[in-house]
This record gives structure tokens, sequence and C-alpha cells, in this order.
């Protein structure tokens, strides 16, 4: 059977663990691993953990009453109505109309099921670049690395229930908005009435073309990727090295620990996660990796990598002169957005992504926003209104789920039902025994302070500040208390935190953040994903009194 | 005022049998202050929101007046009173009890520890129910499922977790009913009522006390493991150990005494769904019953030791810093602005998010092990008991209003069905 546990909900209270202890496991104080396709021997005891979690945040296939899975049948278009007269037009999409979404993703598949949810019962089509159904990704760099489960195994639940004509394997390669059809690699086309784009990410490649085919150079994104990887752990190697300190970067480094495997992590910023959660919370993380074991540089550069004479990785060469022998390497350098397909669409497409509003409605090149043509998850970037209305584009597991279900409804709702997608973004990271969970933007931020436990214990809840108000919160092993933080951030409360808490630690004054980018002093409504100075809005007709 | 206000009708035994109304009343304002100064917070959202708020302890010291010099001696001779158990502590000396007492009990270190009682807990059921057969009264089969069955199935359970010898129950039973009479508010002032508290916690720890001296070598149970145990924080140290045991102890027993017996009332009160429960054809309805149940009928109807550390803002009203909060789990759990349909019972729900166990940091330490304890128990009742009937309906309420249950539920019943071979017994529940 099929499991998915939505962590950003997840607040360790480790009731599922208790109950299927074979499926679900807690790591350190709260952090949950669990097997995403446990045996069917299991179910009963995973049926008990899902209802045991007080926070309701696991998913599992459907069943009936008599634990039979729940075969959904497919949704029939009504036969035409005769007095069509009295259908809206709304309503008559809702029946009989014809929705692409393209990415066959977490966001693609909640978009699919709120669609099919909220009663569209009109023609549904899905597209995806990779040969296989949706699948999860945040256990392929924990639980699938260590060995608990498989890389082939975290296809999503309920993908059934949606109803749609799949058509995987086949990436996108246009889309002609003047004649609402997408482009397919193979030559065909796949004509809409509305679309949604969440095309996601892909892993940003080593550089280096000939060094990047170094046989074990891994990246770190999808189920091939991460089955070789694990096959490559498997084999022993002397030493790993890691380049990039990020969330995907630690959390490898944190497997291969586990795993008992030496571990080099190279980056060039100061501390490892900078670039998410700022260097001081950073700084902690780095004395938590060096804990464990992890050989961790910081301000260093991996300038090249060696292979032997079969073409198989040997040793890399650093920006400080080092030089360090190693078997497997694994470039975690970030993202790219899958956004190529679109150039020429004339949408609001560009490195950071595609602009949309809060609506999801994507904007075109002009800033003009589109009627049909929606988009959701890691590739959208909308204004945020806590945020300065910054367009943000959130790579979050949590914000793929919101904005697609959001996106999903507005697509099937008159203008004056339409819902803003304003959550605040969440995000975790388990590694190390550690749960790190963070509310808000910490990157927007100048000060942060300790408002809740220990540093040194790595038991605590940093919260940051900019220019006086709260912005962001980050906790270590101390998830149950991030609703209240959050609460707080929406009513943008005053920033340095004056009340009194339990837990409080002596010193509570606020230091500077230490985040790479400080945020833009003005909102600056950025639709293209270009800076300002580089004015990608095209005057397509001059006006004349 | 003339006229008791909506909470203390509430706390009024009159209301016992049937507070809903009164709660549904009560969430018409989210937060009020009570005749004894505290304050009353009982809809759904608010309350979550203060289960996960760090302004507010769980440490009574934080009451202005709050009289901490005295410490609780036992009330006979003995060693001096002991700490406070964790329920009444705050981060991070709450954080670190709550990991000790759970690398002897759960995930990760005795991950198996619950999962591998189940057949135990059926075992207790089978035979508590077995005997059931010879308890034939006044001509009639008649059976008090208070006394002959919700009462000692658990304390059975938490006597074998614990490592304590059944037969002492007669021992401590008094001094747990002193604990929960020192829980209830209508027996006197908050700060007095602690100290009443503390002395039975005494007695009971005086009890642990003397049963490790007697024990030779530690065994695999709670206890020993507490004492001896290893890991970077361990051992607890033996007041800690006998204080939370203690505490262990009376919990373990006195609340699930309530879900089982409000379970069994609740089933009897509909019987299409304990027909569905009887008949077994589907396997995953006692896990539904329950949660419905500790939403629906919760053993713990509110909570009484959360304090201010500062000022608070609860839907608009401000709880000054230095007040006691009452959580009422039990009115939020049927808040209408977030449970549809709350006053029907439903196992079907398709979202069942209630405050049975409270939330954040003291969630409930007991409720992996009272779940399975309330869904073998009744889905056993269900089906060995032939044509089952209350005597009463209500029946008599125990006085206790926040551990709220029947002190005794008299069923009339045609005969007991046989235990099914243990071969056609799935693993577990089914």
């Amino acid at each position: 059977m099929k499991v998915v546990v939505d962590l950003t909900r997840c607040q360790g209270y480790a009731q599922c663990a208790f109950a299927a202890p074979d499926v679900f496991t807690i790591q350190g104080d709260e952090a949950l691993l669990y097997d995403p396709a446990p045996d069917d021997a299991q179910r009963e005891k995973i049926v008990r953990a899902a209802a045991a979690c007080p926070v309701q945040a696991i998913a599992l296939e459907r069943y009936d009453r008599f634990g039979r899975e729940e075969v959904r049948r497919p949704h029939q278009p009504p036969e035409a109505v005769a007095h069509a007269a009295a259908v809206s037009p709304e309503e008559a999409f809702k029946r009989n109309g014809r929705i692409v979404i393209v990415g066959a993703s977490l966001a693609g598949l909640q978009a699919g099921r709120t669609l099919r949810r909220d009663g569209f019962t009109g023609s549904l089509t899905v597209i995806g670049d990779e040969p296989y159904p949706p699948y999860d990704r945040p256990p392929l760099s924990k639980q699938v690395l260590i060995g608990q489960a498989s890389a082939r195994a975290t296809a999503l639940p309920r993908r059934d229930e949606i109803d749609a004509h799949w058509r995987l394997g086949v990436p996108a390669t246009g889309l002609d908005l003047r004649g609402k059809h997408v482009l397919l690699a193979d030559g065909q086309t796949v004509g809409f009435d509305r679309l949604l784009i969440a095309t996601g990410l892909r892993a940003r490649p080593w550089p280096n073309e000939a060094e990047a085919r170094l046989d074990g150079m891994f990246t770190v994104r999808t189920p091939d990727d991460v089955e070789g990887l694990r096959q490559a752990l498997t084999a022993g190697p002397g030493r790993v090295l890691v380049i990039g300190a990020g969330f995907t970067g630690c959390e490898v480094a944190s497997a291969c620990r586990e795993l008992d495997l030496a571990v080099t992590v190279v980056d060039r910023g100061p501390a490892p996660l900078t670039g998410a959660l700022g260097a001081v919370i950073g700084g902690v993380a780095a004395e938590m990796m060096r804990g464990h074991g992890v050989d961790l540089r910081c301000g260093v550069q991996v300038a090249a990598l060696e292979g032997d004479g079969d073409g198989r990785l040997r040793r890399a060469r650093l920006s400080d002169g080092s030089t360090l022998d190693v078997d497997v390497a694994v470039a975690a350098l970030g993202s790219i957005r899958n956004v190529e397909w679109l150039e020429g669409s004339g949408l609001a497409a560009g490195v950071w992504g595609v602009g949309c509003d809060a609506g999801c409605r994507a904007f075109d090149l002009n800033g003009v926003v589109t009627d049909d043509v929606f988009v959701a998850g890691d590739v959208a970037r909308s204004p945020h209104p806590v945020y300065g209305y910054q367009f943000l584009a959130l790579e979050h597991w949590g914000n793929a789920v919101a904005q697609a279900e959001i996106a999903a409804h507005n697509m099937i709702s008159a203008q004056s039902e339409r819902w803003p997608h304003l959550a605040l973004p969440e995000f975790w990271s388990t590694q190390f025994g550690t749960e790190i969970k963070s509310v808000g933007v910490p990157t927007y931020a100048d000060h942060v302070v300790i408002a809740q436990g220990s540093v040194v214990e790595r038991r605590f809840v940093a919260v940051y500040g900019y220019r006086g108000r709260i912005t962001a919160a980050v906790a270590f092993n101390q998830a149950k208390w991030l609703e209240f933080y959050e609460r707080l951030i929406d009513r943008a409360a005053p920033f340095p935190p004056s009340f009194r808490t339990v837990d409080e630690p002596a010193d509570r004054r606020p230091v500077a953040a230490e985040v790479p980018d400080g945020p833009t002093p003005q909102a600056t409504v950025v639709v293209t994903g270009h800076r300002p100075s580089e004015r990608r809005a095209t005057l397509v007709r001059k006006t004349y009194l | 005022m003339s006229q008791d206000s909506v909470w203390e009708q509430i706390l009024d035994y009159s209301s016992r049998a049937d507070p809903f109304p009164l709660y549904a009343e009560l969430r018409r304002t989210p937060v009020v202050r009570a005749q004894d100064g505290s304050y009353v917070v009982s809809t759904f959202q608010e309350i979550v929101a203060l289960l996960g708020d760090p302004r507010l302890s769980s440490d009574p010291h934080n009451l202005p007046g709050y009289d901490a010099e005295a410490p609780a001696q036992a009330s006979g001779e003995g060693p001096p009173g002991l700490p406070p158990s964790v329920i009444f502590i705050d981060p991070p000396e709450h954080d670190r009890i709550r990991r000790l007492l759970t690398r002897n009990f759960g995930p990760p270190h005795r991950p198996g520890r619950i999962d591998g009682m189940i057949p135990d807990l059926l075992e207790i059921v089978t035979s508590l129910i077995d005997d059931f057969a010879g308890k034939d009264r006044s001509g009639t089969r008649r059976v008090d499922i208070v006394d002959d069955f919700a009462y000692p199935f658990p304390v059975t359970v938490i006597c074998r977790l614990l490592g304590v010898p059944r037969e002492d129950e007669p021992r401590f039973h008094a001094w747990s009913e002193a604990l929960i009479e020192a829980g209830d508010p209508t027996t006197g002032e908050f700060a007095e009522r602690q100290r009443r508290r503390s002395t039975a916690n005494a007695d009971i720890g005086q009890y642990f006390a003397r049963l490790l001296d007697a024990r030779g070598e530690p065994g695999d149970d709670l206890l020993s493991g507490l004492v001896s145990g290893d890991g970077p924080e361990a051992p607890m140290p033996l007041k800690e150990v006998l204080a939370n045991a203690a505490l262990l102890l009376v919990a373990g027993h006195e609340t699930t005494v309530n879900l089982i017996a409000n379970g069994m009332l609740t089933l009897l009160r509909h019987p299409e769904v304990l027909d569905r429960l009887r008949r077994g054809d589907e396997p995953d309805l006692a896990v539904r019953v329950v949660e419905e149940l500790l939403r629906y009928e919760p053993p713990v109807q509110f909570l009484e030791n959360r304090f201010t550390l500062d000022d608070i803002e609860v839907a608009g009203t401000i709880i000054p810093r230095g007040s006691r909060v009452n959580l009422v789990l039990a009115a939020g759990s049927r808040d209408p602005a977030d449970v549809p349909d709350p006053d029907r019972f439903d196992p079907d729900r398709e979202h069942n998010e209630h405050l049975g166990f409270g939330g954040g940091i003291h969630y409930c330490f007991g409720a992996p092990l009272a779940r399975p304890e309330a869904q073998i128990a009744l889905t056993e009742l269900a089906r060995r008991l032939e044509n089952p009937r209350l005597v009463a309906d209500p029946p008599r309420y125990r006085p206790n209003p926040v551990l709220r249950g029947p002190r005794h539920l008299l069923v009339e019943f045609d005969g007991i069905s046989p235990t099914r071979p243990a071969s056609k017994r799935p693993t577990t529940l089914g």
C-alpha cells in the first residue's frame, strides 16, 4: 500500500510510530521517517497509526468500511443537458471543459484531486516528462538513501481518483496560447480550455560537462538519481564528497553518516543552510554536522574533479589548494526551473519561474494577467503580502500542495469565488536525527534571536525579524511551538519578541541575521523574473488621442 | 451574581450526566472569567492555539501567591515530599523528564513496546468477560461494566507495564481516589487542592520507594528502566521516578476507565454502531469508534493547570499575566465552527482532529496505550455480550467534572458468546 505523511503538518507526536513501529520510525526527539510503500500485511496497524495522528497528517489509499481498496468510478461526462441555456458558462465548463495539467508532480496530482473533488467532470490530461506517475520527493534524500525504502516506492497514493488521461514520459516542448494547445516532444498537440503549469524544477548539474559525466558523479532529484546514488553508497566508497550545503546536500551527508561513510561537505558560503536560514542558524547546523562526524569545509569551492583512465571519479581539487580522494560526489547545487518549454509563449516565464497573481493566474510578459493559464508549485512565483508583495517562488512540499489546491479551485470557479494563495511558506528537513522546521521567510530578515530553548542542545526556536516585525521562525526539534510563531508572523507582531515564555534562554538579544541577500527595500513587481533594469516588457501598441 | 454562571453550572453535579448543552452555551463566549478568578476557554481554535502557546505555563508556581513553601509530606511517616510530576512542570525540565519516560515506553528506543502488549491486552479482556458469566445476580444476567471491567482492565495493564504487583491494588486505590478528588475543582480552591495532590502523590511515591527497595534485579518493566536506564540523561533521579510513577499509575487507569465506560454507554445508545462492531466485518471500525469517542465523550473534560506568563489575547479578551486558565477540551471538540455536525456520534467522519488527548508538549503520555486498550475492550464487549441493554440511562456518574464518567454502568445481557479461537484472530484487534 501507499503512505504519505504531510510533514509540514506533522509535529512529532510519534503516535504513528507507537501504532505501526515497522512502518513509522522516530529519529532523535521528533524526526519522523516512514516507509512510503509498506507491505499490505501492515495495513491494519497503519490504519491505526493514521487515525491516531493528532494533526491528521497521514494519507493512505482510500478504503471502504470493509477494508477493501476503494475503486472510484471513472467520471463520465454527464449527458448533454437539454436546457443548455440554463447553465452558466462556469457550470458548463465544469461539466464539459478540457483541462490540461503540465507536470505529473505532487502539485499536478493535488490539483487533479481538487478539480474532481470540487465537481469538475470534464476531460483532464496530465502531461509529465518523467516516465513515472506522481511520486513524493522528500523521502528520496532521507529514507531511500539509508535503505528504509526503495527509490521506486515513493509513488503518491490516490492517483487513480482523478480519472485523468496520463501522458507520461513525453515532455511538453511548447505552448501556443493563441491556439490553446500544448506541444509535446513527440510532435503531438494537446488542446485545452484551461491549463495548469506545474513543471517544477530539476537539479542543477555540475557545470563542467566532462566532469559531470564521470562515473561516481550524482545529482539528487529523481528516483533514478537516487537509485544510482544508493547503489554507489552501498558499494562502500572510501569517501563521499557533497558539493553544496543546502538542505539536499546536508540530508545526503546525514544519510552518509547514518551509513557510517566518510563524507566531506564543501560549500562556498560561510555555513551550511545559509541560503535558507542565514549564517547564524547555519552555524548551529555546522556544529551539528561536525558533531556527527562530517568533514565540513565552508568558504571553499571545488575547483576540479578528476577521474581515472576508466572515467571513474577519483579526486577533487578544492579552491584552497587541497585535494580529496573521493569515489562518489554529489552535486547539490540547487535547482533550475523548468520553464524552457514556455519560451516564446508570451508568458512571464524566466529563470525565477513563471509569474502569477495571488490567484495563481499566469502573467504575460507585459504583466497582463491571463484568464485560462494557471501556475502552481515550485515553478510558480507569486506576490506575498507579508513580504512586501515580492514575487516569491517557493520550493516547498507544503506550498506545492496548497498552491495546487487553490489554482485548481480557481480554475473552475467564478471570479467572485476565487481564493488567494496567501499561506505562509513552511518547510522542513530531517537530518542528523534532528527535525528542522521553518515558517515564514527566514531570509527576509535583518536580525534573529533565540526565543526558546537551547542552541547547545539543538532544541530551540529562532525568531527572525525585519524592520521591527517578526517575519520567520525556525525550530530545531521544537516543532510543537511553531504554529504560535506562525500566527505572530501573520499579525506582523513586533520584533524582537518581548513576551515571557517557558524555556526562555538566558540571553535573548537579537543578532544580525547574516542572510545572503537582504530583502528588496521596496516592493518590486518583476513579473518576468529579471531585474528591473533589464526591462523585458515590450510596448505592443501605441495609443493615440 | 444571583444565579450561577454557565461554568459553575457545568461544575455542579446536577449536570454531570449531560454537560454538552451547557458547553454549547459556554462556547458563545470563548473566554469567560470564573468565580474563582480563573479563566475558561471553550472554543476549538482558541484551545488549540493555547495548547501550543509558550506564554502558557503548566507550573502552578507561576500563580501569584501560590504557596510553594510547604513541601508536601506523605500523610504517614517517611521521606519528605516529591518533586512535581511531568504534567506540572515546563521545559526544559519537562522535556527532559518526558524524554526519559518515553525512552522506556516507546520510540525511538522502545518502538515496539506498546504494539507488543496487544496480545496481553486481549488476554486480560477475554478473561474479564469470561468472568461475566459467573456474575449472575438477582436472577438476571447483569454486569457492572465499570467495576467488573473498565476499572480492573487498565489497572492490570498499568501494573504490568510499571512492574507493580496487581494484588497491591487495594493499597494504592485509596491514594488514587485522594489524588482524583484533589483534581476535582468542586472540592476546594486550587492551591489547597494542589497540596492535597502532593500529599497523595507522596504517599504513592512512598509505596513505590518500598516496592523498589524490596525488588532484586531490575526487570523489563518501565520502572526498572527508569531506575537503571541508559542514555545520556539517564538514570532518572529516584525522586523524579517516584513522582512520575505515581502519576502514570493513577493517570493510567483513572482515565481509561472513563473512556471504556463512556464508550460502552455511547454504543448502547447507538445500537446501529454497536451492531456493526459486533458483526466484525469492518476491520477499521473499532479504531474509528475510539477516535470519535475521544471527541464526543472524552475521558478528560478539561485541563485546569495552565498559567499565563504574560498577558495573552484570546478571541479579543486579554487574559492577564498570572492567571489560571481552564481549557475545556470536551467543549472544543464539539465546536460547530470547526467540527461539522458536532453533536452527532459518527465514527465514519473523514477528518477527526479532536482534543481528546490535549495537544502540544503535554499531549497525553498514555495515549498510545489507551487507544488499543479501548479498541480491544469495546470490540470484545460488542462481540461477546449477547443482546446487551442499559439498566439505567443515564447511569449514576462519578462526582468529578474533570474525569467524567459513570460510577456504575449496569448492563443486562442474555449470554456471553465464546471468544474466537486464537487462530481466527487477526494480529491485533480485528
